[in-house]
Formats: C-alpha cells, structure tokens, sequence
C-alpha cells in the first residue's frame, strides 16, 4: 500500500485501526478468476472446485500437470479381468482430524456421491459405471463394472476421499450435507491443505497439512482471493496485494512479460475451441439465400468454411499469441490425439472454389452463434471467424449472448453455427470424440453436446470400440483413427487450443496445468 | 398516523409479492440454469437427473406454488450454485454493501453540505459558479466510467490504491467490518467516491438552493442584525434550516444507493449484494435473484418510514396523517 | 449517476414543481426564452454541441469512412493500431482500431448514434405515455387518480438501474428491447410531473370555462390542459435524454444492452477497458470522453432551462 496515503489515513483515524498483517514468507497469496460455488467436494463437478478440492482432498488416483495419473491414496491400481478391477490402497494416511483412512471410506464416498442435495452438477457420471464395490480388507478394494470399462481409473481420479467417521453422524444418520463443509466442520480430507476459512466472495484460507503423506507443502498458509474482473486482477498483481494470478487477460501478457517484478507461465490447455455447424435437417435458422437448404449438409461448403479461415491470425492478432492452431479436438501429444493431422492451410481461393462447386457461387448470408464470457476472448474469435467468412462471400453476421442464454439457444438448435469450446477432463481423446461428434444418443451417454447433430456410424462404431478396449496402446490406436475421420470429414471445425496463463510476482514459479486449475501445490520458490 | 403506517405496509407487501412473482416468472423464461451450471461432461441422462434435483422439471406453476409456501414460512429457496439459503447468502454479503453505501452517503452529506453551503452564500462568485458547473459534471459523469477511470489513475498508474474487492475485516458485534483496518479502508475508498459522486452533486444543488432560500428569511437577517458571528448563522441557522430537505432526499437516497452499488461492485469487485446479483444473473441463479429483490425492496420500505419518522421530527409542521392526502 | 426515478423528489423540489406555472408574458414568450437562454455561453455552447453530435450522427454513414458493423470492411490484421496509424483502405485510424480493426472514429460516431437513438426515442415515448396517464389522473381524480398514482408511486419506489437490469435480463439483448426497458423506466416520472402541474392548472378558470362550454374531455385534455403544463416537462425531458443516455451506457456496460456487433458508447467502454491497463487507452478512452461530452452538454442545456422556467428562482 502506498506510503502517503496510510499515513494520511493512519493520521485521521489514529487508534480506531487494527493493522494488517504484513505477509510472511511462507504465506501465499493467489488472485483467482472465479471462486469454487462450495467446498463440498462432490457438489459441483467445476473447474475452480475440483482444484479447491485437490489441496484438501485426495482422490484414489491424482492427476499430474500433464493429465496422466498418478498413484494417490491408491498405491496401485489393475484389472483383473474385462469387469473386475483391483485397487491397493495407502496404508497408515490420517484425515487432517486424526481418523484412519482405509476402504471403507471410499465405499462410503462413491455412495455418497449420487447422493448430494441440490447439486447442479454431479460426480455420479464418474460413479455410475461401478456396479459393486468389496473391501478384500481394509487396504484392498475390489471393482466391479457391468462392461469393459477402461476408463475407470481416469473417471475414479475426479473423486474426493472424505472421511466416513467424521461426516456420517452429522446429518442424523443421513448424508452429510454441503453446509456442513462450507462453514468447515466437515472439511476434512487428506490432502495437503487444511480449511481454514471461507468467505464467499471474499477469501478462502488454507493452511499446510505438515503431516501430508505426500511430504509436507511448501506453503504455511494460502489464501485465494476471488477478483472477478481481469483488470483489477492484474493490477492486484502489480500492486502486491496477491503473489499469482490466474488467467492475466491475454492483451495484458506483453506488458507483464516485460515487466521485471514480474514472472509468466504459460502451457497449452485440454481445451478445444471449435465451430460446429448443423448437420441435420435442411430445415436450418441461421442461413440465408440458399432457396432452404442447407449449406453445411455438404462437405464442400464445410471444407470451404474450414479453409476461408486464417487459424493462425486469429491466434496471433485476437488471441495475442497465447492459443495454437488446432489440428483436430486435443493437441498433439496427449492421450489419442493423431500425429498425422495438420493445421488447415488458409486459403481462401480454394474456399470460393469450393463454394462456386458446390452451388454457391455468391455464398449466402450466415450468423454465428457465440457466448459472451464463457472461453477466452470467446465473441472476439467469432467475429474474426466472421470477418474471414465474410471475405469468401458468405456474409456472416455474429448474435453473441450471456453464456446462460446461449446454451439454452444452442441446446435448442436455434444456430446453424456456433462457437464453444470443449476441455476434455479425461485429458484422452475419447471425451471430446463421445461428447461432440457421436450421434446422439441418451441410452450410451452419446453425443451430449454434439449440437450440430453430425452423424457418421463409422466414427460411432470406432468410437464405441475404443470404448470396450482394456489394451491401453490398442485404445489410443483407435481413438487416433476415429479422430482422424471426423477431421478429413470437416464434421466439426477445431479452431485453436486454449492456452491457460498464470502471472506471478518475481521470484515464485507456477508449473501450468493441461486442466487449467489454479492450484497452490503448483507455486514453488524459484530460487 | 399508526393507519397510516399499517396502510403503507399494506401496500409494500402487495408489490413485493407481485414483484416477486413477476421475476419469478421471468427468470423461468429465460433458461435452465442446469444448462449453465452442469458439467459439459454429463450426458443427457444426467442432465435430466440434475434438473430434477433441483426441482425444475415441475411445472411452472407448482413450482410457484412452492415458492410461496416456502416464502411465508421465511425460506426463499436454495442457490441452485451455492446449495445454501439465499436469504443466507445475501445476509452473508449484506454488511459489505451497507458499509459502502454508508461511506459514500456521509461522503456526499458532508461535501455536498459544505459545497453547497458556500455556493449558495456566495452565488456569483467565481467559486460558487464554479462549483454549480461541477456539480453538473457531477451528475453527468456515468458511475461506471468514473470507477473505470480512478481505478485506471489511483490503480494503476499512482499505485496508490488497490484495484478491487474488500480490504482486512475484523469481526464487530457479529458483522463483519473492514472499515477498522488500514488495509479495509484503502480498499473502500475508491468505490465509496465513485458510489458518492452524483449524491454529492444532488446535494450540493439541495443545499444551495436552501441556503439562498433561507439566507432571505427574516429569522436569519434579525439574527445578524442581533450582532451574531456570521459564522453562527451559517451553522446553526442556516445549516439547520437546509437539513430538512437534504435529509429527506438522501433517506431516499440511500435506497438507490443500495441499488447502484450493482455497478460498482461490479466495476470494484466488491463482495457485496449487487456482485452476487449480477453473477445471480448470468448463472440463472433464481432463487437468489428473487430473494435479493425481496431484500431489496424490504429495506426500501424501512428507510422510507424511517425518512417519513425523521422528517416529522425534523420539521414539527409535518403531520404524517396529512401525507397521504 | 443520473439515471435515477428517485430524483424525482430532488427535481421536483429544485424546479419548484408543481406549482410552475408558464412565466408572465411581456414578449412572445419564445423569444423571451430564447433571449434569456441565450445570456448564458455555457448553456449556448452546450447546445452548439448538441447539435453538431446529432447532425453527425444523423449523417454517419457518409461521413465515417468504415462501416463499423460491417466486419467484411474490418480486417483483423488491422486490430488494436494507435491513433493516427496510417489505413490501407483509407486514410488514417485517428484514433486508432479496436482488436477487430474496426476503426474507433467510425465506431464512436455510430455509438452516438446507438446512444442518442436510445435516449431519445425511450424519452419521446416515455413522455408521451406519462403525460397522457399524468393527464388523465389530474382530470379524472378521484378513484382513476389514486389506482394511477399508486402505480406511479410503486414504479418510483424502485431505482431506475435494478428495473432495467432485471428487465433486460429477461428480454435478452437489442437495441428495442434497451428502449423498452427505459421507457417503463422513466414513464412514471413523466405521469407524476404533469399530474402535479395539470392539477394547479386544472383548479384555473379557463379549464372550467371549456368543460362548460361542453368539450369534449379528450379536447379539454389535450388542446388545453397539456399546452399549460409544457413548461416543466420540457425541462425533465432534456435531463432525462441524458439520464437515459448513461443507463443504456450503464446496462450495455454491465452486459444487458446492446448486442455487442451494434456497440453503443457504453459498450465500446467496457470493451475497451481490457485493454486500458496494457496501455490501449484508445480504445475505452475516446468513447467514454464521447459520451461524457454528450450527457454533460445536455445537462448544461436543461440546467439552463431549468433556470428560465422556473419561476421561484427568477430574479
């Protein structure tokens, strides 16, 4: 804070003042975008929760900066056929209150998860595949899965352990409820960090779990600090209120890469943008001038759209740099990503060849559906799209709304295009793959949010097979294979990856996440 | 003057129930709040499930129907994204706005009073003209764009101020406070004067005005002809004569004040009611938006008693019986 | 911020409402008005402003050299260029691009326009809604008088900024849907103004005189009454332009007004302010000076006005 206006504020109200507390060294400060809606670890399946609840909680596996699993409270993990899965778990782990983890706390957790009141959002998506849980003792559990379920270790990494002699007695025998971890009484896991406090809107402390199993954190005390707007964020981080940041608006990175107080971190996201164009019914609302039909039913006009586009410039000049090209729905170098894709070449003479070839010699009129604030810089990308559309003769109009209003229009197919982006939680192939591109189909779980209705039963049968495929480079072959398809068929357009930032003060480092969680097991000291 | 009372209460629970149900409504029309709030992961058979957690695959009118039993017994429903009471929620946050709008309210009574009070005892002196021309820069400057712009000189720039969101708070009597520590202060200020900018000019205009009216009036040329220090008059006489309309008005006041804290919590991001609307807002978050109005409206009801109690006692002429003529 | 009903009282207390009543004639009244407004420069140069920003904004599409919402004419490669940065497709960006490239002197003009379309149209309608209940309230009192009122009164009892904001969550964004939202934001103060004055004047004998001679009420009404109680509302209608400018600035900033391809000066601010701390000033500063110069200009205007028509002050 600045000198003259403390002691000019200091002289005015003399002894009514309490002082603040000066920052320690061992205490860290962290800036967030957004706050977690609960500590309830099985509430709310949100980005700014499930890093919340990975300084409290531990789940059965953990995920790594890079998305692959890690060994948590369960030392191994194997299936001991097509159905029946064996887990070995941690011996002598506490929760912070002193009970004993042991099996039956994570029986009593995948019970509970279904099992939350008024949750928005539930965990059971990544519960409902158990058919039957056994404790062999107290240290071995055993999985059982109605099919081949080779994705269960990924989808068990999601659950925080909570500890069943703490929370079971607090609601009269019934399931514990949210409150009950927001004011901190049942807060209590086995992770790094202790609750110490929450304040919505305002703070949430934690404090080190010196007896973490894990070794002990690096941080005494953390706490978050929710600034919404990007502006006041940064300038928290210039003006030391906060040692990190998350999320530093891409248009500030110039200015917080050249300053010296000041450290960036940057690393690519499991996030795809794409635009995903109804392919349903010639019966579409965003089109004009095609006497009804509908353009994007043929391949030639998707491949021109694809191409009229200048990938690399709206990452540069929109995105400030800070975003890739995409190739297809997860870069490269993750789990069944193709290596054979590449970056669509922009070429916008070729776009009006094709759209001359497929009867549209002078295009047509098109909008573009987009949130608002939901992806990073999410309608300025859509009216550079637009513009680029535009150019090629199909003259295209943006209609950007609040992300609550724009789902509700796009889920009721109210845009022939739309913008949006895809993280796959997974961090594989398969999540975007089932959730974009499958036809729809509520029985499997198919096609949630393939809202541009692209259908192609080759792609379904392949995705459905990597699906039932335990072998785990047989998987990835055929995942590759299936993202291959959906890509030379330009059944949906990948536009770039989101790139997740973190600004910290001069002499901390923050290793980036693929899931773009803001944790603080992430900072270190860089010497 | 007790019918008169009952009556005004009367008609306050009448407009917040219709209010209440009008936004209800409303907010049913614009979406799902499941389509924000779910993870994009879940399929379709989850989204079902989660819709009926909530209780949004009721009908509309059932789900009214429980929101008003609900309503009288004093539960305004839960936050469908914080699980918790909204009436608990918006208590949780209500101290850091009334703690903002009072600073910006005693800001502008006390600069607005002395402005005003100059410019109108010396109306066509360059200072006082200077002043009213302010004044109108005063209400012309959009609340917004002026917490944009400090935040951009005192922020960012000077580095004096923090940008944004609540300072250190310590616990007094219950309520959450930051307007005890160094570190709350030096948060509070930019938003109280961005908040209190057009009630000061409002004031100053309010004061000048009286004071030109009051500076005319018999009692105050006898009590200078009495030999009084003219800086008696001002204080006592004058100042004491202009308070009645400038305590009314800011009675009034401090109810939109409440209301335009939205903008400035937003611009400031500050932990307070309006912030927790407008996040209420855009996830659809019904039950909270609601309750925030009811509060709202509850607490507007309560200061205009109070003003109508204040002004009755400030000035002995008024009669409240008479006020509903 | 000035976009409040609850200035009612405080307006209403300043102008001496209701009791104005139209100044003693010694000229033509106009010209007495148009004299006396004219002793103030201040007030002369507000409306020298005011009419300048109309004509441009009436005449924009000639004379902006980009059609800012024609994102065919903008170029991406173009975005976020300082002031006076030289343009391929025309002279110069004079005051630089947005990251769009979209050229901010033409996307400043055309918020102008967005603005004063805004506050012009929800005030005109506001006004002729308000007056017309305010009217028939003072000539009908009894019950019809007090149902009005008390609506006018509930109306009143909330600020203008929440009733917007609540309203336009539920519309959705548009420019109509901004100008719906302001005119049942400000119809109310319109209805209580002319109540006032039009019972003052109601009570005078030449309204007796008409209804005597058997006119008709919507006659009596409109020919007579209203003409009488112009004075005050004119004054309102000016300050409630630029009341009406900065709420729609104020929702658009907040995210509830305009769609964001049509922006308004409000709008263009918020857009802009992300860029303000990496030293783009450009794009935020220019509208929000804009649109400062537009509300402060019309509120000079009707500060004079307020002045000249009101009796109670006039030396």
């Amino acid at each position: 804070m600045n000198r003259t206006l403390a002691v000019l504020l200091g002289g005015a109200l003399a002894l009514g003042l309490v002082q603040a507390g000066t920052a320690q060294a061992d205490e860290l400060v962290i800036g967030v975008g957004s706050e977690p809606s609960a500590i309830d670890p099985h509430y709310h399946n949100l980005g700014p929760n499930n890093a919340l609840k990975e300084h409290i909680f531990d789940g059965l596996i953990k995920q790594d900066a890079q998305q692959r699993l890690q060994p948590g409270l369960a030392e191994s993990w194997e299936p001991l056929d097509d159905t029946t899965w064996q887990f070995n778990l941690r011996q002598g782990v506490t929760f912070h209150d002193g009970t004993p983890f042991d099996a039956e706390d994570v029986i009593y957790t995948i019970e509970r998860v279904p099992n939350v009141p008024n949750s928005p959002s539930s965990f059971g998506i990544y519960t409902n595949a158990i058919e039957s849980m056994e404790a062999k003792d107290p240290h071995t559990l055993i999985f059982k899965t109605p099919g081949p379920r080779p994705l269960l270790p990924t989808e068990l990494s999601n659950i925080a352990i909570i500890s069943k002699e703490t929370v079971a007695d607090s609601n009269g025998g019934d399931w514990p409820k949210t409150e009950g971890f927001n004011d901190g009484s049942l807060a209590v896991g086995t992770g790094p960090y202790k609750f110490k406090e929450f304040v919505k809107g305002d703070r949430l402390v934690l404090t080190a779990n010196a007896d973490y199993w894990g070794g002990a954190p690096e941080w005494e005390q953390v706490t978050f600090k929710p600034i919404t707007s990007d502006g006041p964020r940064v300038a928290a981080l210039l003006s030391g209120d906060v040692d990190v940041i998350d999320n530093p608006p891409t248009q500030d990175l110039p200015r917080l890469e050249s300053d010296p107080e000041v450290s960036v971190y940057s690393g690519l996201s499991n996030r795809v943008i794409y635009l995903h164009m109804d392919q349903h019914a010639d019966e579409t609302p965003g089109v004009k001038g095609t006497d009804g039909k509908n353009p994007f039913k043929d391949v030639r006009v998707r491949e021109a759209v694809s191409k009229a586009i200048d990938r690399k410039a709206i990452v540069e000049k929109i995105m400030g740099g800070v975003a890739v090209a995409a190739e297809q729905l997860l870069p490269q170098g993750m789990y069944g990503a193709s290596m054979d894709l590449s970056v669509e070449e922009y070429d916008p003479e070729a776009a009006k060849a094709l759209l001359a070839e497929a009867g549209y010699p002078d295009g047509f009129e098109l909008v573009i559906g987009t949130p608002n604030d939901r992806y990073i810089n999410d309608e300025k990308v859509a009216q550079a799209a637009a513009q680029f559309l535009s150019r090629v003769g199909i003259k295209t109009g943006v209609d950007a709304s609040t992300k609550s209003v724009f789902f509700k229009r796009r889920n009721d197919f109210e845009f022939t295009v739309y913008l949006a982006g895809w993280g796959a939680g997974t961090g594989e192939m398969s999540s975007p793959l089932r959730a974009l591109v499958a036809t729809p189909d509520k029985d499997k779980g198919y096609g949630g949010t393939n809202r541009g209705r692209y259908s192609n039963p080759e792609l379904d049968a392949k995705i459905e097979e990597a699906l039932a495929t335990l072998d785990d480079a047989e998987r990835e072959k055929l995942l590759q294979e299936a993202s291959e398809l959906v890509v030379k068929d330009y059944g949906i357009l990948p536009l770039h990856y989101e790139v997740t930032s973190w600004a910290t003060r001069k002499g901390l480092a923050y290793e980036p996440r693929a899931d773009q969680y803001t944790m603080a097991m992430s900072v270190t000291k860089a010497d | 003057m007790l019918v008169y009372f009952i009556r005004r209460l009367g008609q306050s629970a009448l407009v917040l129930v219709v209010m209440a149900l009008l936004v209800f409504v409303g907010i049913y029309a614009i979406g799902n709040p499941v389509d924000v709030l779910i993870s994009p992961e879940a399929d379709l058979a989850e989204q079902q499930a989660t819709v009926e957690r909530l209780g949004l695959d009721k009908p509309l009118w059932e789900q009214l129907w429980l929101f008003l039993v609900n309503a009288l017994g004093g539960d305004l429903g839960r936050s469908f994204v914080h699980g918790e009471p909204a009436l608990q929620l918006i208590l949780d946050r209500l101290p850091a706005t009334m703690e903002l709008a009072l600073v910006a309210l005693v800001f502008a009574v006390t600069v607005g009073v002395f402005l005003g009070l100059w410019a109108g005892l010396r109306p066509d002196s360059l200072l006082g003209r200077s002043i009213m021309t302010g004044s109108i820069l005063g209400f012309s400057l959009p609340n917004f764009w002026l917490g944009l712009m400090l935040i951009l000189v005192f922020a960012v720039y000077l580095q004096w101020l923090p940008a944004g969101g609540r300072g250190d708070t310590v616990d007094l009597l219950g309520i959450r406070t930051s307007l005890l520590t160094l570190d709350g202060w030096s948060h509070l200020l930019l938003p109280a004067i961005t908040l209190a900018l057009y009630k000061t000019s409002l004031v100053i205009r309010l004061a000048r005005a009286g004071t030109r009216e009051v500076a005319l009036q018999d009692y105050v040329k006898f009590a200078r002809a009495k030999g009084l220090s003219a800086a008696r008059v001002t204080y006592v006489h004058v100042l004491k004569n202009i308070m009645i309309p400038v305590v009314t008005v800011i009675g009034l006041e401090l109810g939109s004040m409440i209301a335009f804290a939205v903008v400035t919590e937003t611009v400031f991001a500050w932990p307070g009611i309006g912030k927790l609307l407008i996040d209420s807002i855009v996830n659809l978050d019904r039950p909270v938006v609601v309750a925030y109005l009811m509060m709202t409206v509850f607490i507007f009801i309560l200061i205009n008693l109070a003003v109508d109690l204040l002004y009755s006692l400030l000035d002995p002429r008024v009669r409240l019986s008479e006020a509903k003529a | 911020m000035s976009d409040d009903p609850q200035s009612a009282a405080p307006l209403e207390a300043l102008t001496g409402l209701p009791e104005a009543a139209p100044p003693p004639v010694v000229r033509s009244p106009l010209s007495r008005l148009v004299r006396d407004f004219c002793a103030s420069w201040v007030a002369v140069l507000g409306l020298a402003v005011i009419l300048v920003i109309a004509v441009v904004a009436l005449f924009a599409p000639w004379i902006v050299p980009q059609d800012p919402y024609d994102l065919s004419q903008l170029d991406i490669m173009d975005g976020t260029l300082p002031p006076g940065s030289p343009a391929y497709a025309f002279g110069t960006y004079w005051l630089g691009t947005d990251i769009q490239g979209r050229d901010m002197l033409s996307a400043i003009v055309y918020g102008l326009r967005i603005s004063l379309v805004v506050g012009s149209v929800s005030v005109a309608c506001a006004l002729v809604i308000g007056s017309t209940v305010g009217l028939v309230a003072a000539f009908f009192g009894g019950a019809v008088d007090s149902v009005l009122m008390r609506i006018v009164d509930i109306q009143l009892s909330f600020p203008a900024i929440l009733v917007a904001l609540i309203l336009l969550a539920i519309f959705g964004n548009g420019v109509d849907k901004v100008i719906v939202a302001l005119i049942i934001v400000q119809w109310a103060y319109y209805a209580r103004a002319v109540r006032g004055s039009a019972l003052v004047e109601r009570r005078k004998e030449y309204i007796d005189a008409a209804v005597c001679l058997g006119l008709g009420s919507r006659r009596v009404l409109f020919r007579h009454l209203l003409p009488n109680c112009l004075p005050p509302l004119i004054v309102i209608a000016t300050v409630q332009v630029a009341n009406a400018i900065a709420l729609e600035a104020t929702l658009s900033f907040l995210g509830v007004g305009v769609p964001v391809t049509e922006p308004s000066l409000g709008l263009l601010i918020s857009n802009g302010f992300e860029y303000m701390m990496s030293g783009r000033y450009w794009i935020s500063f220019f509208p929000g000076v804009a649109l400062v110069v537009v509300i402060v200009a019309i509120n000079l205007v009707g500060d004079r006005l307020r002045d000249l028509l009101n009796p109670r002050l006039q030396r």
